[in-house]
């Protein structure tokens, strides 16, 4: 039987991995999935909360979630674009012309 | 399952979002269909969007709309009032910069619309979800804001650095909210509030974790220290204007939300006040010590930001009604102050920002002796000098702080404001007490866009100086909802 | 109505015509405004204290006039309120009436100069927030005042901005302020906090129906907040290092703002807080022995320096302290006597040095003057009597108030009474040795030389030998003169502050005032004998005591330990912990780890990480880490 403390260790461990991935990960891209790991995280947990609590809120939050992780992916990925068509790189390392 | 239409008075509260989200949807398809010579219609049009929403937004009567997802209150009108000026402020003084640029791209306005409906939703917010939307909303209009040049190298780092961490903090924030719903079963704030008080609230440990990461996220809008780490590299590389926007518009904007947080989660707020007093006095000593080592005027009022961000938390970490009113207080002084520095500051950058070293302001007073004079009005308001808004918002925050017996908070903010009027003290000895230097180009008169928001910012600033009543009376009664 | 506020307002008008018009306006234009206001705002103080009685014997009670209501929410009601008692009307004659006469000296020592209306524009700001300051009938209003003269003579010091060291000194005045204002300004939140009021009707209301006893720590921290506060504009030890500095202004200025009247804030700020101290005689005693120890302190640095206005700066902070020592000794009305006296002589002082620097083509060391008597006989005759007076040669203005204040000492500590003596006898032997230099012997000055030294002052209009000055000048020397001598004769001031500040019953004992006496004239003879009968023997003692005269002519050296032990470590520390460990090291060791280091060490890479969007990101999770267990383990969920 999986209930929903599974779900929540789920979640919890895929928070820690996006938060790692995030602190470890030198390319952009992958950062941003790390991002998004993390946010799946949340959806998750909604998702869990919201079938223990035999409710609808939580999935229709995730849903928002979904959309909004869409919109903001697209625009990192833009973001990311117009700077790699200037420096030419994806390596978070490089990127550090403002400083102190 | 019964479908319940909402009713046509809820439509009007929600209607500065609605004007501005479809003045948006508008600009964008003009851009498309129009043709080159047009551009110059898309200003007005924004300027016109934004003085409509000013009006609904001050107009709409007071109450929850959309199922009690939104809730208009005192402080909600306040706020949006706020961040709705600011957007106009911010319009107001780009025109010059984008024509400057040659990019006067309708995009620009659009993305300020789509911000300013974010900010309006996060202030009028009364579920977890709307503020997670609207926050979502402002920022990822503001990411692409900051990289709005995007064949500037300055812009593509800030725009990146700005989207990697405000996603990173959000997504903190987003897991918070989880746990928030999870532990009380619902996103509704009042609904919370009612289970948060009530005898079967959940422990006060697992709230109090939900509300801490919940508080990053908002800490990192607001430039609070430890968050902070964002703020000088993104005001620096961003377009002026934008940096003005940014350190006025979303953090007036989280600030509220925070306010609405300390509100509706009580006792699990006041766990937090010991965190908030850290960050307040980390936010205003980092933020003041390190300003004394620039030389670049936008990074500079960036750690003045931080600074200021932690003057405001002061109050919050008052936690008290009249603790709210300095916020809302303070936040309109700081917006108009900072709005008008950084207009200053666009004005003597010239194109491609090449202007922006302290330097550069040597002997502003002899060149353009106006804007010399309105920057330092401005910078004397961020001192805190007595006659500018500055002032009472300092002195409005520090009473409510010492009203809740944060006596050392006290004592270490005003150390703090003594310490900060050095540096911004050598700016004005460097407007009025130094000749220009040698490379000084000739500074044409600001365009009269730029000049409008400049002015209007300097009023602002001195009315709530003279006359504070009037906001701090507003701001008082919508604090006592 | 007596319409008060018209007393600031005038200058406050002048202050626009000529700020805003006073580019196109021609000198005599700029003159009659800046001056003319000042003189309208003197007539009405006139009318309205004649109004009230004042000079004849009426007052008793101080009379309010109600404007608005400034700020009125459930934080806090704040009306604009001007108020005038006995106390306001001794400061109100001296701000508006000196004020004028230096107005009208400046006209002439500024005809010269670069940025004229911008000058009396500033002048006339000054005055208008000096009124505001002395009119308020709350706290607020006095901050406001308080805080805008202090605004103003930032302005005034820095307007010789062309020289670096004027722009320092401004620096240096805005900031040491800061920090009394900041004592200042806890002050008035704690009145705020325990009274729920600023209004000082109400809060001294207050105070008195309070036993003395229950209330000590309060009104102890108020005092002594309000004492920081005083000690920065008043420039007491420890904050009086902005004063001597603040020299580097226009004389005009130094004579207005730094001798008699802005830097008398705090003495009038004590004093109008009175109620309030009289409930801790703790705060009392240490007014007391701050006032003490700057008056002696500031003579012994006066005694070495060669710089005219220098000499005269460390002779206010010191005589400032006498005031401060009349206060804390319970004399009230004695310190305020002696601000009134003060204002006359040092006023005078200043101007005369002026005239003197003017006679010299910008000349300020005393060392090249000298023999000044045959070329500015009426400078000369002005300033004796300053020095006279000053000195404490009984019968003249300077020693009334003295005597007064050093037999409210005696009686509460004699030891105090000894201190102050000495003090005197320096004050008349520095003061005498200032006017020697001049005015005796022969000039030492280059002809035809243009100004050097710090060369602000700078008259270029090379006059070869020295030259009496203008009629504006020398006529507000005269009446000044008058005041001097006798100005304690028409202007009683203990007895008319009665009301407020009750006499000593009992008769002083006669011998203190003989003793205070000789000690001045002692120190005047000395001075003559030193530097005009025998002039090498001040070398030959200052060779003898190297070590104290080196000390004192440095000034003991307290700005260099300003400078090493406050300003550097500040803006050092910040540069090392803030910008570069924290930010460039502190992240980057711990995200990067050894493995930064190995990859090739040096300040270059590090350089290029600390901008690196993972180490910030590493501040979000630390932050984020911190935050959370905190809270977690004080839930007991960790």
């Amino acid at each position: 039987m999986i209930t929903s403390t599974h779900y929540l260790v789920l979640g919890g461990l895929l928070a820690l991995i996006g938060t790692l991935g995030v602190l470890t990960r030198r390319n952009v891209v992958v950062i941003l999935m790390s991002i998004e790991l993390i946010l799946n995280a949340a959806n998750l947990n909604l998702v869990a909360f919201a079938r223990e609590l035999n409710q609808i809120q939580g999935q229709v939050f995730a849903v928002f979630v979904i959309a909004i992780a869409v919109a903001e992916a697209s625009v990192g990925l833009g973001i990311l674009i117009a700077l790699f068509r200037n420096k030419e790189t994806v390596d978070a390392g490089e990127i550090d012309l403002l400083k102190w | 399952m019964p479908v319940s239409f909402p009713a046509g008075v809820e439509y009007l509260r929600i209607l500065p979002e609605i004007i501005l989200t479809l003045a948006g949807v508008l600009i964008m398809l003009l851009e498309a269909v129009w043709s080159d010579q047009r551009r110059t219609v898309f200003a007005p049009i924004s300027l016109a969007a934004l003085a409509a929403a000013l009006w609904a937004a001050m107009a709409s009567s007071y109450g929850p709309a959309f199922s009690s997802m939104l809730a208009i209150g005192g402080s909600a009108t306040f706020f949006r009032a706020l961040v709705i000026v600011v957007g106009l402020l911010a319009v107001l003084a780009s025109s010059e910069y984008l024509t400057r640029e040659r990019a006067n791209g309708a995009e620009y306005y659009a993305l300020i619309l789509f911000s300013v409906v974010g900010q309006c939703v996060m202030v009028a917010a009364n579920d977890l979800l709307m503020v997670f939307v609207g926050l979502e909303i402002a920022s990822i209009a503001s990411y692409v804001l900051a990289g709005y040049l995007r064949d500037d190298p300055r812009n593509n780092e800030a725009a990146l650095k700005y989207f990697l961490l405000g996603s990173f903090a959000t997504a903190f924030l987003l897991y918070g909210v989880a746990w928030m719903y999870g532990l009380t079963g619902s996103t509704n704030l009042s609904i919370i509030r009612e289970v948060l008080l009530s005898s079967g609230a959940p422990s006060l440990g697992l709230t109090g974790v939900a509300a801490a990461l919940i508080f990053v996220g908002l800490a990192f809008k607001i430039s609070a220290a430890p968050f902070q780490i964002w703020a000088p590299d993104v005001y620096q590389g961003a377009p002026a204007p934008v940096s003005a926007f940014l350190s006025a518009g979303p953090k007036a904007a989280a600030f509220a939300v925070l306010v609405i947080f300390m509100v509706h989660f009580g006792a699990t707020a006041e766990q937090l006040q010991p965190v908030l007093w850290a960050c307040a006095l980390a936010s205003m000593v980092i933020g003041n010590f390190a300003a004394i080592q620039q030389s670049n005027i936008k990074r500079l009022l960036a750690y003045s930001s931080i600074a200021h961000a932690g003057y405001v938390l002061v109050a919050v970490t008052a936690n008290s009604e009249i603790g709210a009113a300095a916020v809302m207080f303070y936040m309109a002084a700081y917006a108009l102050t900072n709005i008008g520095a950084f207009a200053v500051v666009t004005h003597v950058a010239r194109k491609g920002e090449r202007f922006v070293s302290m330097s550069d302001f040597a002997g502003l007073s002899r060149r353009q002796p106006a804007m010399a004079a309105m920057l330092a009005l401005f910078l004397l308001s961020l001192i805190g000098v007595p006659l500018t808004g500055g002032f009472f918002g300092k002195f409005y925050i520090f009473k409510a702080a010492l009203d809740s017996h944060l006596v050392w908070l006290t004592v270490l903010g005003l150390l703090n404001s003594a310490v900060a009027a050095y540096y911004y003290l050598r700016v004005l000895v460097l407007m009025y007490f130094h000749e220009p230097g040698e490379g000084a180009e000739e500074l044409p008169a600001a365009g009269a866009s730029l000049q409008i928001a400049v002015y209007a910012c300097a009023i602002g600033t001195l009315v709530l100086g003279i006359l504070p009543d009037w906001v701090l009376d507003y701001a008082s009664k919508a604090a006592l909802k | 109505m007596l319409q008060l506020w018209l007393i600031p307002v005038l200058p406050l008008v002048g202050f626009l015509l000529n700020g805003l018009l006073g580019r196109r306006l021609s000198k005599p234009v700029v003159n009659v405004i800046a001056c003319g206001s000042v003189l309208l705002s003197f007539l009405w103080v006139l009318k309205s204290l004649n109004a009230l009685g004042v000079f004849s014997g009426g007052l008793e009670e101080a009379y309010k006039e109600h404007y608005f209501t400034w700020i009125q929410s459930g934080m806090l009601n704040i009306s604009v309120d001007f108020a005038v008692d006995r106390l306001t009307a001794v400061m109100l004659m001296i701000v508006t009436g000196i004020g004028f006469l230096i107005h009208v000296y400046a006209t002439g020592y500024m005809a010269h100069e670069g940025g004229y209306y911008r000058f009396f524009a500033y002048l006339n700001l000054f005055m208008f927030f000096m009124l505001v300051l002395v009119l308020g009938a709350n706290f607020l209003l006095l901050f406001i005042g308080w805080e805008g003269v202090g605004l103003c003579s930032y302005l005034l010091i820095g307007f010789y901005f062309l020289e670096k060291f004027a722009t320092d000194a401004a620096n240096k005045a805005f900031i040491v302020n800061r920090i009394g204002d900041f004592g200042f300004s806890l002050a008035v939140f704690l009145v705020v906090i325990h009274f729920g009021t600023l209004d000082f009707t109400a809060v001294f209301e207050k105070v008195n129906a309070m036993p003395v006893e229950s209330a000590a720590g309060w009104m102890t921290a108020i005092s002594l907040l309000l004492l920081v506060g005083a000690t920065g504009k008043s420039a007491q030890i420890p904050l009086y290092v902005w004063l001597p500095d603040a020299m580097a202004g226009p004389t005009p200025v130094s004579a207005l703002i730094h001798a008699a009247t802005m830097v008398t804030a705090g003495v009038y700020m004590v004093a109008r807080s009175a109620p309030i101290f009289l409930h801790s005689a703790h705060a009392l005693d240490i007014v007391a022995i701050v006032g003490l120890a700057t008056a002696f302190f500031a003579a012994t640095i006066g005694l070495a320096q060669t710089d005219i206005k220098k000499v005269y700066a460390y002779s206010t902070v010191s005589q400032l302290g006498y005031m401060f020592v009349g206060l804390g000794v319970g004399a009230f009305s004695a310190g305020i006597f002696h601000v009134m006296t003060h204002a006359f002589f040092k006023a005078l002082l200043f101007l005369g040095a002026g005239s003197v620097i003017h006679a010299c083509s910008g000349e300020q060391d005393m060392r090249f003057m000298g023999g000044l008597r045959k070329y500015t006989p009426i400078t000369m005759y002005t300033l004796a009597a300053a020095t006279l007076a000053i000195a404490g040669f009984p019968g003249l203005s300077g020693a009334a108030s003295k005597d007064l204040i050093l037999e409210a000492a005696y009686e509460h500590a004699p030891w105090m009474y000894w201190v102050g003596v000495v003090t005197a006898g320096m004050t008349a032997f520095y003061v005498g040795r200032a006017f020697c230099m001049t005015f005796f012997g022969e000039y030492r000055g280059k002809p035809a030389a243009k100004a050097h030294g710090h060369g602000h002052d700078d008259h270029a209009h090379g006059h070869g030998t020295p030259h009496e000055s203008p009629a504006s000048m020398w006529i507000p020397l005269v009446v000044l003169a008058v005041l001097s001598l006798a100005g304690h004769r028409f202007f009683p001031i203990p007895a008319f502050l009665e009301p407020i500040f009750p006499l000593h019953e009992g008769e002083p004992e006669h011998w203190l005032e003989y003793v205070a006496t000789a000690f001045g004239l002692g120190g005047l003879a000395l001075a003559y004998l030193f530097y005009v009968v025998s002039p090498g023997l001040p070398d030959s003692i200052a060779s003898t005591f190297r070590g104290p005269y080196r000390l004192i002519y440095n000034k003991y050296f307290v700005d260099e330990l300003y400078d090493s032990a406050v300003i550097t470590p500040t803006i050092e520390g910040s540069r090392a912990l803030l910008w570069r460990v924290v930010d460039a090291r502190g992240i980057d060791g711990l995200v990067n780890g050894v493995g930064t280091t190995a990859r090739g060490v040096g300040a270059v890479l590090r350089r290029m990480q600390s901008g690196s969007i993972r180490s910030y990101a590493a501040w979000v999770v630390l932050g984020s880490i911190a935050i959370v267990a905190y809270i977690g383990f004080r839930g007991g969920v960790l």
